[in-house]
């Protein structure tokens, strides 16, 4: 059998070669290799690194690994007496379920055509022995997770298990990389390549806006600021997707998350269909829309709840009626968002607005598994700005945006973690690292010094006060090289090593209700909720979780112990805000929709006649500017702007407004922060100080308020140290949290918080500030699109001084008093309660 | 007595008549007894941070012991005390004072200069540091205060004590706020730690249960710049 020529999507002839069982395989089926297959063959076969965009349905999968199989097949399995090789192929993917899906859906083929190669699974939840066995004895192909991966860098035979591979497989990378995960993939990927420098990569990635940045992740990038890419191909299309927004002769609401009025519509729309799937953003709306959707079912639809607090084993149920087609609807967070095939999905349903376009077209991706049909999909928008946001999310779609996230600079503390891993595994040179560290795309650009600071860091702690040195995790040697000073250090990173911090989580175990004090029975184990959520509680609390009311009865260890409530209300409600930001192209979107009547025809008459009050009460803001509305209500007076960068940047700014009105003599008392709006409120006319130029809104607005008071702000910010936890969890100062292995006595850990406000004060350019401070520059403040907000409205902010609250107002008023109040709340709280007292004495 | 009232106008916090005995419960977490010139900080646990890298190789920030101590000096400074009584678990463990960085060995000995310092034990430093100088004892009566490190589960009127780290929790519009404080009885006193890397336990956990009566309980939760007064019945688990 000789070579065949496969022209290449850039032209070109490419020579490939594919046995002949796979052809007879293929012939069998009565299929033909599609061109993606065998163009992804032939790269691989030449050497290539490639990055393959498809839509789902696509037969991603077997491109994938058809270079693998293709070569495999040659060989003849080594005899039971012959030397291993190392694995040939590593598959990486984010999700553990995957890997054990991937395996599954490759079985069949290897059995068909009578191949002999040997496939394994290595996840968190593959048993120890197991681990050990398939170090010594590996298979030809190891489907695992990203944490594994660091696992097996960081052990002494790393350089022998990873010495044959050939090729190695990154599913789903589009999400990969987005976050500390990959960065630390990233990472180890480059100590991969130090091993077996020729190995080849291949990327399955859903489309993305920016595909060179995939393509550089997947190769070595040279120094010196160079960038070298990997191949690329792409198939386009797929059939259209149907999307529409539903449509319900229920009043839609002002504000709110839990799309309630609509859910006999959602109820009418399972029902008309196979089985649908029903997305929501957080856990807390995934509750009470099952909740609600049980309440009208009056033809008892097996529809069930998929949330990642739900216990595992509670989930698999689910997972598995699901693919035997037994459901009828499924409400579900993004735990199902990535390529698990689903049964005969043939409609979603997305409640809430999608933030972001990519992200709607990946979700609806998930219903009709084959490229050739088009999707369904049902948009329920839960209030009226939703319901703009939809609208344009679905023109996105249509005309095919892509607004995934910008890659993010590689990590400090992620960098850390990777330098004590490499370590564990033995010696290094400090030279030989710092060029492997920066041949990984996310680290390119990282300066020699701050290479060194890490690994200081890693030595000793890094301080600027050097004291301990005899205490040192990693020392310099008498022949130049790095080496660990404990083999125990190498057994405690084993334990921590990750990047993946959970909030703190407690066991929902179900009981009695308990009128005694203590001793709780037993019960079964509902999921795991976060510790904080709980703490807020007191016993006799009543809240939803696992589409139940319970009610707290107790917290002991690592549990909390609930009963069931029935079908009471719940007292707390639990949701906790937008999860994601609206992607910044979304949001120009909503506002060229604002600006424009002319594509208000598409929204319910309920939104585009609020629009039209609007209009004539105020104004609508152009697409590019900024509407400013002061008006007084109640005995205060209130300044409401509409910038639509969402939740994260509006509460950014939000607290360096407030700091700046503060400053002009304003007095605010508070704001709140939207996706869409931002609220402050305070004792003054806000308006007329703007007017009489007392307050130029011009000055209030200015970029200069991303410096000093940025920085100050942040210090003090509890965002701030919620980001310090993690960073210093994911750099080993932390040691992670393992329930009912912990140590009782609360002397034997410092809190976070407190070793945040002692560095910051002692040592605040320390590497774990900087860490931070970069961090949360990025996300939870969002200050780059806040800094690109600034500067597109500079010139363009209009102002409309009214005597009473405009329509597009009242959304966000409906939200005042729901949020905490900025600044020195704590300290006000504590007055009221003392005074309280006093309040009483007097009495 | 003049000095002492003169004294009065200089510290901030609560006041809080103890069987008799006024004494100022401050925001830093220190008790001042102006009557017998007497400063009392309780749970300082100095080298906190260095025990990690010594015992797990865990690198905490090596600035506690500083923190700790730029806090408690300001105050010994202004009110120039007599007698201080650092109330027991002052050295984190028996090998902290072997790890104190000279220049903090340094200003420990200028704050001890001209008074009188008293080590009450504590069960992380049953035996202090004996080359620091001062007293050393389990415990000590004055007039009719017993100052303890551990506090007795035998009921003892006006004991003063530490050791658990009280921290009082408060919820006010479905908010709740979690802060360090002093508790009392009006029998027993228990101190806050000090120490910059302390945490705390809620006043609300069962340790604290046979030493208090409940009706009576009241808690000075320490705030940023002032202590607030609040009643126990207000305080959550």
């Amino acid at each position: 059998m000789s070579e065949q020529f496969l022209t290449s999507n850039t032209g070109g002839n490419l020579p490939f070669f594919l046995p002949p069982p796979f052809q007879d395989w293929f012939a069998k089926n009565g299929w033909k290799p599609r061109p993606h297959q065998l163009e992804l063959l032939a790269r691989n076969q030449a050497g290539q690194s490639t990055l393959l965009v498809a839509p789902t349905g696509a037969g991603k999968t077997l491109a994938g690994f058809l270079p693998s199989l293709t070569e495999l097949s040659a060989r003849a399995k080594p005899g039971p007496r012959q030397r291993r090789k190392g694995i040939h192929t590593l598959y990486i993917s984010p999700l553990k379920a995957l890997a054990v899906d991937i395996k599954r859906n490759l079985e069949k083929p290897i059995a068909e055509m009578g191949l002999n190669i040997d496939i394994e699974t290595r996840t968190g939840d593959t048993s120890a022995s197991r681990r050990q066995r398939q170090k010594l004895v590996p298979p030809q192909i190891l489907l695992t997770t990203p944490e594994q991966v660091a696992l097996l860098i960081a052990s002494k035979d790393a350089g022998s298990f990873f010495a044959d591979l050939q090729t190695v497989i990154f599913d789903e990378l589009h999400s990969l990389v987005t976050s500390k995960r990959g960065q630390l993939l990233a990472l180890g990927l480059a100590r991969i390549r130090s091993f077996q420098p020729g190995l080849k990569t291949i990327g399955l990635s859903a489309t993305v806006s920016e595909p060179d940045e995939l393509r550089r992740w997947l190769v070595a990038q040279p120094p010196e600021g160079e960038i070298t890419l990997s191949e690329f191909v792409e198939i386009n299309g797929g059939a259209k997707p149907e999307i529409s927004i539903m449509k319900s002769d229920n009043r839609i609401p002002w504000s709110g998350h839990s799309a309630r009025y609509a859910m006999e519509d959602i109820y009418a729309a399972i029902r008309d269909h196979r089985t649908t799937l029903v997305f929501v953003n957080t856990r807390s709306q995934a509750e009470i829309v099952f909740r609600s959707l049980w309440s009208v079912n009056e033809d008892s639809l097996p529809i069930a709840l998929h949330h990642g607090s739900l216990d595992v084993a509670q989930r698999r149920r689910v997972e598995e009626a699901m693919a035997r087609n037994e459901l009828r609807a499924v409400v579900a967070t993004s735990t199902l968002d990535l390529g698990i095939d689903w049964g005969d999905v043939d409609l979603v349903i997305h409640v809430g607005a999608p933030k972001g376009a990519s992200r709607l077209a990946q979700r609806i991706g998930r219903s009709n598994h084959r490229m050739d049909e088009p999707s369904r999909a049902l948009l329920v928008p839960a209030n009226r700005f939703e319901v703009m946001e939809c609208q344009a999310a679905l023109d996105a779609n249509y005309v095919g945006a892509q607004d995934t996230p910008p890659l993010q600079k590689g990590a400090l503390d992620v960098l850390a973690q990777h330098i004590l891993g490499t370590a564990c595994a033995g010696p290094f040179e400090e030279d030989a690292l710092y060029r492997e560290t920066t041949s990984a795309a996310p680290y390119a650009m990282l300066d020699r010094e701050t290479f060194q600071h890490a690994l200081q860091f890693v030595a000793t702690g890094g301080y600027a006060l050097k004291t301990y040195e005899q205490y040192a995790k990693i020392r310099k040697t008498e022949d130049g090289s790095w080496r660990l000073t404990h083999p125990r250090i190498a057994q405690r990173y084993r334990m921590n090593c990750g990047t993946i911090i959970e909030a703190p989580m407690l066991d929902v175990r179900l009981t009695r209700k308990n009128g005694r004090k203590t001793g709780f029975a037993g019960g079964p184990v509902l999921g795991k909720i976060e510790e904080g959520f709980i703490e807020s509680l007191s016993p006799g609390d009543t809240f939803m979780f696992a589409g139940k009311t319970l009610r707290l009865e107790g917290i002991r260890e690592t549990s909390c112990f609930v009963s069931d409530a029935h079908n009471s209300d719940p007292q707390v409600p639990s949701y906790l805000g937008g999860k994601f930001p609206m992607t910044t192209y979304l949001a120009e979107s909503v506002r060229a929709m604002l600006a424009d009547p002319g594509k208000w025809h598409n929204l319910p008459p309920q939104v585009s006649e609020w629009l039209e009050i609007q209009k004539a009460k105020s104004v609508l803001p152009k697409s590019q500017e900024l509407l400013i509305e002061t008006f007084p209500r109640g005995d205060r007076f209130y300044m409401v702007g509409y910038p639509f960068e969402g939740r994260a940047a509006h509460q950014t700014l939000g607290m360096l407004l407030t700091r700046r009105l503060d400053r002009a003599g304003a007095h605010p008392f508070g704001f709140v922060a939207t996706d869409y709006a931002i609220a402050v409120w305070g004792m003054r006319d806000f308006g007329e100080m703007m007017l009489t130029g007392e307050m130029p809104l011009s000055e209030l607005f200015d970029e200069d308020m991303l410096g000093d008071d940025l920085d100050a702000w942040l210090d003090e910010s509890f965002l701030l140290k919620r980001t310090f936890r993690n960073c210093a969890t994911i750099a080993g100062l932390i040691e992670k949290r393992f329930p009912g292995k912990e140590k009782t006595g609360r002397q034997m850990t410092v809190s976070s918080d407190l070793i945040y406000d002692v560095l910051r004060s002692h040592d605040p350019d320390h590497i774990l500030l900087q860490a931070t401070r970069a961090e949360a520059a990025y996300g939870l403040l969002d200050v780059r699109r806040l800094g690109e907000m600034l500067a597109r409205i500079k010139g363009n902010i209009i102002h409309r001084n009214l005597e009473h609250i405009s329509p597009l107002a009242v959304p966000i008023m409906l939200e005042v008093g729901k949020e905490p109040v900025a600044g020195d709340a704590q300290e006000a709280l504590l007055r009221e309660a003392a005074g309280s007292e006093y309040e009483k004495l007097e009495r | 007595m003049t000095d002492a009232l003169a004294e009065t106008s200089l510290i901030t916090g609560s006041q809080f008549c103890f069987r008799g005995n006024l004494l100022f419960l401050e925001p830093s977490g220190i008790l001042y007894w102006p009557a017998e010139r007497l400063l009392v900080v309780s749970d300082l646990h100095l080298e906190k941070g260095s025990s990690f890298a010594a015992r797990q190789n865990l690198f905490m920030p090596p600035y506690d012991t500083q923190a700790t101590l730029e806090t408690l000096a300001p105050k010994i400074e202004m009110l120039q005390p007599e007698t201080v009584i650092s109330l027991g678990d002052s050295f984190h463990d028996r090998d902290a004072s072997a790890r104190l960085p000279d220049e903090y060995r340094q200003q420990l000995s200028r704050l001890m200069q001209g008074r009188e310092w008293v080590w009450i034990n504590g069960n992380h430093d049953p035996e202090p540091p004996r080359e620091l100088g001062g007293i050393f004892c389990q415990s000590l009566q004055v007039g009719n205060l017993n100052f303890i490190h551990e506090p007795h589960k035998q009921f003892t009127q006006g004991e003063i004590a530490g050791h658990l780290h009280p921290c009082a929790k408060i919820r006010r519009r479905g908010k709740t706020v979690r802060k360090r404080c002093f508790v009392s009885d009006g029998e027993r006193l228990i101190m806050p730690a000090f120490g910059a890397f302390t945490g705390g336990l809620n006043i609300r956990n069962e340790a604290y249960s046979e030493l208090f009566e409940d009706e009576k309980l009241t808690v000075w939760m320490i705030g940023k710049d002032a202590v607030f007064e609040i009643d126990g019945k207000q305080c959550v688990r």
